[in-house]
């Protein structure tokens, strides 16, 4: 997946200003950056949900899946009925394995036949991935997707994103928790007032935020981010 | 069409597993139309007055000494009320204090010789005595305009019986006959026969004379013409003015029939308004929305689906509304198929009102308010007829509820339960053109959330 040039506006405020990145196949790429930096925004451009005022985005051939911040879940119905009812919408041709498949995938095959506005946030998040995989998509696009969960169910979620990667699906995710972006994401790319300010590995962004905000550097990562960006104008 | 599909069974499914939201839709609905249609169809109960006669049993009205039979008073004013009748004055005072009563008529011991003294030189003002509890002012209007129609009536009576009398004597004075003065039957001759017996003797007399006697005989005649005339008079005094009414316009269907499409129409677009508005609301509240127009279902395919809903729910719960009340009140059978066609289209083109109500607002619980505080009052301004309110507020009115469906379907729906009333087709093109206009409102409508 390719973004070049990438320009939205609300009025007269630019949330994205010519965001430019690509992603390769089975990558983990997290957008990070503080509330308002637009990684909402972008990723609404990339899921087709949104229009560019400028720019280019190049999808990869099949689907690209999309797992908003809130889970887009029907919560009087089953875990079962929800992915039914969304694997019949996207067409599958056995829309009851589909079911099954994900079922595994989740590991809530126990739990299939329970009302979703009885499960726990993670679970909810598990099935609204899961209703974002349904299409096996190429690309699987989740924006804040630990938002509201639990140390351990955010260790469960982030077990299931990684296996996704692992299996060669494209995952870009937005969060503000730096640390999370640190651990999870192969590649980092951090936005703030809708322009791009670093495109690499966690690594190279902790060396950046070194020399950048070398009077930081001896503190944890989260306060040296800030003191990077505050040098960066932001 | 096959995501509409795997929409709408979505959508019942939900509808299922919330079993008091899917009651309180139905019956809330069904419960003000039928006390709506029992209002409109059932004339107000009469109110219960207590009565206390005072008047000694055997009392009557006399005119010029003579009494008059009984006006029966107390039977024609409790044919218009419940009457209880009270023994004395504490009892009449502690019905109407509890709230019992609504009021209490007493008619004083003396009511019947003042009365009597009003052909006398020395006339009294007879009067009935009322007790009544205004605790607040609709009911003391109410009391008032019963009082004042009760009394209306009582005097009615009097004066017609005092008319019929006086007609009697009329009678007697033109036509003679036997006439009863201190149980002495006295032998009137009267005026027709006076001027026959004067015509008679009239060629026997000297002819000097005759001028005389004629001029008596043709008196006679014109007195008794002139009294034949003055009786029917004496009858129309009691009640000068008569009504003569003429229906000029508007053919209203019977009163029973009105009831059932008011209850019906009414059911009808709280359902489908407010299940049209809220389903197509918690797309969005669920977030599902997104998801949804993102190639899974176009928004018109949306729309459409929860108007088919509303369309699908709506006719089940009015023809199951129209059956119940078809025990009460025989339906025409015959109309089946009209029913049907004034139900889809009514619902139809409320479900685009709502889908527009529902594209308007964010969340369910606003569009659901939205929807009662656009449904209630429209539907209660369609039942405003022509004359009950000023002609320019009644103008602003019918152009207003030209603006929802609601009247347009209550129009359909009617005639297609009256066969004697208007045609159809009127209404069915008042609703499809609604139909049209809120179906491009709720699209643009929703325009703004599917793709920023």
């Amino acid at each position: 997946m390719r973004a070049t040039g990438v320009v939205k506006r609300f009025g007269e405020r630019e949330a994205l200003r010519g965001v430019s990145f690509s992603a390769s196949p089975g990558e983990l790429v997290a957008i990070i950056g503080p509330n308002g930096a637009g990684k909402t925004t972008l990723l609404s451009i990339l899921a087709g949900i949104a229009r560019a005022d400028e720019g280019e985005v190049d999808s990869p051939d099949g689907e690209v899946g999309w797992v908003p911040q809130q889970a887009a879940l029907y919560r009087r119905l089953t875990v079962e009925e929800n992915l039914l009812l969304f694997a019949r919408l996207e067409g599958r041709e056995d829309p009851r394995g589909s079911v099954e498949e994900m079922l595994e995938l989740t590991g809530l095959r126990e739990r299939r036949g329970e009302i979703v506005a009885r499960l726990s946030g993670g679970n909810q998040q598990r099935i609204n991935i899961a209703i974002g995989l349904l299409s096996r998509p190429a690309v699987l696009l989740l924006d804040e997707p630990s938002v509201g969960l639990d140390p351990r169910q955010r260790a469960r979620l982030w077990e299931f994103v990684s296996g996704l990667a692992g299996g060669g699906t494209t995952v870009i995710f937005s969060t503000h928790d730096i640390q999370e972006a640190e651990r999870y994401g192969g590649r980092v790319l951090v936005l703030a007032d809708g322009e791009s300010l670093f495109d690499g590995s966690a690594e190279e962004l902790r060396e950046a935020v070194r020399s950048e905000a070398p009077e930081a550097a001896d503190r944890d990562f989260e306060t040296a981010f800030v003191a990077y960006l505050h040098h960066r104008g932001h | 069409m096959r995501g509409v599909r795997w929409l709408l069974l979505k959508d019942l499914q939900i509808l299922r597993r919330s079993p008091l939201q899917a009651a309180l839709l139905v019956a809330y609905p069904i419960l003000i139309a039928v006390l709506v249609g029992f209002a409109i169809s059932r004339g107000p109960e009469d109110p219960r007055v207590a009565f206390l006669n005072e008047v000694p049993a055997d009392t009557r009205i006399n005119v010029g000494g003579q009494e008059l039979p009984k006006a029966n008073v107390k039977e024609r004013i409790c044919r218009r009320v419940e009457c209880v009748f009270v023994d004395d004055r504490a009892e009449a005072r502690e019905k109407v204090e509890s709230g019992d009563v609504l009021a209490a008529l007493i008619l004083p011991a003396d009511l019947v010789n003042k009365i009597n003294s009003l052909s006398t030189l020395a006339p009294g003002v007879p009067e009935v005595e009322v007790l009544v509890n205004e605790e607040n002012a609709v009911k003391a209007e109410l009391v008032d305009d019963r009082i004042t129609s009760l009394l209306a009536q009582a005097n009615l009576a009097i004066a017609r019986r005092i008319g019929s009398e006086g007609g009697r004597y009329l009678g007697l004075i033109v036509n003679g006959g036997e006439f009863n003065v201190l149980g002495e039957s006295v032998q009137i001759l009267g005026l027709r026969a006076s001027a026959r017996i004067l015509e008679a003797v009239t060629p026997a007399l000297p002819k000097s004379l005759r001028p005389a006697l004629e001029e008596v005989a043709s008196f006679a005649a014109q007195a008794r013409d002139n009294l034949d005339v003055a009786k029917p008079l004496l009858d129309r005094l009691a009640q000068p003015i008569a009504v003569d009414k003429v229906v000029v316009g508007g053919e209203s269907p019977p009163l029973e029939i009105f009831a059932i499409a008011v209850a019906a129409t009414l059911t009808l677009a709280f359902v489908v308004v407010l299940l049209v508005a809220g389903s197509l609301a918690l797309e969005r509240e669920e977030n599902a929305f997104s998801r949804l127009t993102r190639g899974l279902v176009s928004s018109g395919g949306l729309l459409g689906e929860k108007v088919l809903l509303g369309i699908a729910v709506g006719l089940v719960v009015t023809l199951l509304m129209l059956l119940g009340m078809a025990v009460f009140v025989p339906l025409e059978w015959s109309r089946f198929e009209l029913w049907l066609l004034a139900i889809l289209a009514s619902a139809a083109a409320l479900g685009t009102a709502g889908a527009a109500l529902g594209a308007a607002a964010r969340e369910v619980r606003a569009v659901s308010l939205l929807a009662f505080m656009v449904t209630l009052p429209i539907a209660f301004l369609s039942l405003v007829p022509s004359g009950a309110v000023s002609p320019a507020l009644f103008d602003a009115i019918r152009y207003l509820t030209a603006l929802f469906p609601f009247k347009p379907a209550l129009e359909a729906i009617t005639a297609a339960l009256d066969e004697a009333g208007p045609g159809i087709g009127g209404p069915l093109a008042h609703l499809a053109a609604l139909c049209a206009a809120y179906a491009a409102i709720a699209r643009l409508a929703l325009r703004r959330f599917v793709t920023v």
